[in-house]
């Protein structure tokens, strides 16, 4: 049993100084966003003029980064299901090289996927000046992250074994692989979706380079109103940034969450 | 440096309310080795853990080393010895680490430590093993170095938690008579859970029959075996069979037949006695008679499920040769004096 | 992607390009303030969410799920918003500069400078890695500590011998993805940006303000050089898929 002496409150202490550091700004943050004056603080009156404002100035990022984050997924899930079904069913070098290739999106900053994408495919007007440049970019950046979670479920489930099980009872390959295999991986595809359009949504680094005055998504709006507004509307377009990624945020913690085991068995463990 | 142990109205109930163990007393002299026997839920580990330290009882409960009270004194400084079911091995460290940790913590100079490591595992005959990693050992392996971790500081107590589960049933046997014959050499008091009945027989001095938290019954393995206390200890050690009948003009009058009764009472009654007990016999000589259900040919003996006798099967086993076939009657002659009345 | 990258690199200067890199002191600057700030964060990171992350998996206490919570939140903010967060703290209106003109009657404002940027790069590794530790922390097996105890080791020895060496490989791994995602970390950077040189940002500005391309693409694969460097050698130490837990 935990003996609650000096070494807890301190740990504690330190936790919560931690939380605050992160949790402090957000607060001031969503403060400054309904504050009529931030500079003269809350006395000045609360407001939804800024909230207005950002809705009148940006609804366009909003919703265009609702479309890249769905389209976004959409490809992933096309191409990154069945990518990670081939590198868990088949050994070899490819495979494994493939595996390798996927902690990309870590190491290749997004500034220089967006670089080498200009480059390669910049002066093409019609494709550089579309929101569909945009989506391909994410595409790259999320894609792994898509193949890891699946992959992930996939190499924890003894896939082979449930195969052959299915085979054994007269199971085609389609019936396989849309009745045994994507109701297992269920919960990786879903860890994986929610984490590609957190990620899509959240997205500046590449963005930045590759939108255009009218492909903006909301990052840039952010960026933009950060640089160009008043804080108090830099604010409020934060707090509606919040209240998009907050589902997102609650649906991962819950799709990560272990399945109880179904029974209590070790005594006292 | 054995000493005895004693456990004064220790009760464990868990933060979320469950009542885990006791209140039990129980008093282990220095140098026996004592096991917990129960199934799992029953609270021997929980009991071990409390007189490990790793858990303190509720108020009122007292742990004793000696006549010494130590319920306040953490794990840390109560000088056990502790052998778990996963080994626990450290697997940052090579064995002769592992061997060498509990020294090291207690700051003894280096030439002491290495000899007293030398000898550790040269008496769990592991001497080769010292620079390796631990996770290149076999489970037998891993379990000699836990031994010969939980030894080398010379604890005054050696708890053993299920330390032969883990392990294939051959290497289990060997390794069991390796621990018996260590712990006779000791003459180290030893606690020693599991839920095996075969292991408990064979290593304790005495046993602990442990239900839901609480002392089903303390004895010598021949005392558990041979007088159950209750129903309970009875099925949970080794096999028992349960005969229901009437008591009428001196026997026992079942289904099958009638068994002579020495015992008191009359009326409805259901007694139990061990397999080994009712022997096999012609058909003329039985005093019973069943039809078997199911044969097991075990090698060295054969298992029949007997049926027909009570309303239940009976379990019964011969060193015969034949081949017995669903269906075929049996006759059986069941010793009086192995019937035993046990209130439910 | 790769090979996108190869192509940038194949510009008219070539391998002349990194010349350029290593002669010119700004550039070079630049690449060295870059690793000496990602390592740094990396380290004081790792030390902050492992003695939070510890505290949170050991300890059950009311208001724990919260702060687990407030601990998290950040996760998914993107680079500007976390620059955004650090003007909240320590900008020309922020917090810290209202309770430092309280105490000392001067404003204290440091996010513009190499200050503000750790403190923003320290927002967004901090959540990441309190994860990583929790998550290791809840896998290590009690016994083992257990047994420690047993054999006389104090709490800071059981600290020392077993639960820093069982969570090495999750120290290893979060550690270089904090390392990776600090090297390349743009938008903190770029919201920010006032007296700050770091490699994103030098990238950002040869490309778009002085249309220097091949320095440019050159600066990113030494970038992306260094990151994957990092992740690799991490993988390597840990002998286990580091991607994995990312």
């Amino acid at each position: 049993m935990a003996r609650r002496g000096r070494g807890f409150w301190a740990q504690l202490a330190f936790t919560v100084l931690v939380a605050a550091f992160l949790i402090v700004p957000v607060a001031m943050s969503i403060t400054a966003g309904i504050t009529a004056n931030f500079f003269q603080g809350v006395k000045s009156g609360l407001t939804t003029r800024w909230i207005a404002e950002v809705w009148r100035l940006y609804r366009d990022t909003i919703f265009l980064s609702m479309t890249i984050a769905l389209a976004t997924l959409v490809v992933d899930l096309a191409i990154g299901v069945p990518a990670a079904y081939v590198l868990a069913r088949w050994r070899g070098w490819l495979p494994r090289l493939v595996e390798e290739a996927l902690v990309l999106p870590i190491a290749i900053p997004g500034l220089a996927t967006a670089l080498a994408l200009i480059l390669a495919y910049g002066t093409w007007r019609e494709f550089r000046t579309s929101w569909v440049f945009i989506l391909v970019g994410h595409v790259l950046f999320t894609l792994p992250f898509m193949v890891r979670a699946v992959l992930a479920v996939l190499s924890s489930i003894d896939l082979p074994t449930l195969e052959e099980g299915a085979r054994s009872l007269g199971a085609s390959f389609r019936q396989r692989f849309f009745g045994v295999v994507l109701p297992n991986v269920r919960a990786g595809i879903l860890a994986g979706a929610l984490m590609v359009v957190t990620l899509s949504i959240g997205e500046f680094n590449m963005t930045w380079m590759l939108h255009t005055p009218l492909t903006k998504t909301l990052p840039v709006g952010l960026a933009d109103s950060y640089a160009s507004m008043r804080l108090e509307i830099g604010s409020a377009y934060t707090v509606m940034f919040f209240f998009m990624i907050i589902p997102l945020l609650i649906g991962i913690q819950l799709a990560a969450r272990p399945r109880k085991p179904a029974t209590l068995r070790d005594e006292a463990a | 440096m054995s000493v005895a142990i004693k456990l004064v109205s220790c009760a464990k109930t868990f933060a979320d309310g469950t009542r885990a163990v006791g209140p039990l007393d129980l008093e282990i002299p220095p140098g026996e080795t004592i096991v917990f026997l129960g199934p799992s839920g029953c609270g021997k580990t929980t009991t071990l853990r409390l007189i490990a330290g790793l858990e303190s009882p509720n108020p009122g409960g007292r742990v004793l080393f000696d006549e010494a009270d130590v319920t306040e004194i953490s794990i840390e400084r109560r000088n056990v010895g502790m052998v778990f079911q996963s080994y626990a091995l450290f697997p940052n460290m090579t064995v002769g680490g592992n061997v060498e940790y509990g020294l090291r913590v207690r700051k003894l100079p280096a030439a002491a430590r290495a000899a007293r490591v030398e000898e550790m595992l040269g008496m769990m005959k592991i001497g080769e093993l010292r620079h390796r990693r631990v996770d290149q050992l076999s489970g037998g392996q891993k379990q000699r170095v836990a031994l010969a971790r939980a030894l080398a500081p010379q604890p005054r107590v050696l708890l053993l938690d299920e330390p032969l589960t883990a392990l294939d049933a051959k290497l289990r046997d060997a390794l069991r008579v390796e621990i018996d014959a260590l712990l006779r050499r000791l003459r180290m008091t030893a606690v020693y859970v599991t839920h095996d009945q075969a292991e408990a027989m064979a290593l304790g001095d005495r046993i602990v029959v442990m239900s839901q938290g609480q002392v089903a019954q303390v004895g010598r393995p021949r005392d558990i075996y041979f007088a159950p206390q209750s129903r309970f200890v009875a099925e949970f050690v080794g096999t028992m069979n349960r005969l229901h009948g009437v008591v009428r003009n001196g026997h026992l009058e079942v289904m099958g037949g009638r068994v002579p009764w020495r015992g008191r009472g009359g009326g409805e009654v259901e007694v139990l006695f061990r397999p080994e007990r009712a022997a096999i016999v012609e058909a003329g000589a039985g005093q019973v008679k069943g039809r078997v259900a199911t044969s097991f040919f075990l090698g060295d003996r054969t298992r029949l499920l007997v049926e027909g006798v009570s309303s239940g099967t009976l379990v019964v086993e011969t060193t015969d040769r034949r081949d017995w076939e669903p269906g075929q009657d049996v006759h059986l002659v069941i010793d009086p004096d192995a019937l035993l009345t046990l209130d439910r | 992607m790769a090979r996108l990258v190869a192509v940038a690199a194949g510009g008219p200067a070539g391998l002349a390009a990194y010349g350029v890199i290593v002669t010119e002191p700004r550039y070079l600057r630049s690449l060295v303030s870059t690793v000496v700030l990602a390592a740094v964060v990396t380290a004081l990171t790792l030390v902050i969410a492992t003695i939070a992350g510890v505290f949170l998996q050991r300890n059950r206490f009311p208001g724990r799920s919260v702060l687990v919570a407030m601990l998290t939140f950040p996760l998914a903010f993107p680079g500007v918003v976390v620059g955004f967060m650090v003007i909240m703290l320590a900008g020309r209106q922020g917090l810290i500069g209202d309770l430092t003109r309280l105490v000392t009657g001067e404003r204290l404002v440091f996010a513009y400078s190499m200050a503000g940027l750790l403190t923003g790069y320290l927002y967004f590794s901090i959540p990441r890695v309190i994860l990583t530790v929790m998550a290791a922390a809840e896998k290590l097996d009690p016994r083992l500590e257990e047994a420690a105890r047993s054999l006389g080791a104090s709490s800071w020895q059981v600290v020392r011998d077993v639960i820093v060496p069982g969570l090495r490989p999750a120290f290893l791994s979060a550690g270089a993805i904090c390392f990776a995602t600090a090297m390349g970390a743009f938008g903190t950077a770029f919201t920010l940006a006032t007296e700050i040189e770091v490699l994103p940002m030098t990238i950002y500005t040869e490309f778009t303000l002085r249309a220097n391309i091949v320095v440019a693409a050159a600066l990113s694969i030494i970038l992306g050089g260094i990151t994957w460097l990092a992740l690799a050698l991490a993988r390597t130490a840990a002998g286990s898929s580091v991607a994995a837990s990312a």
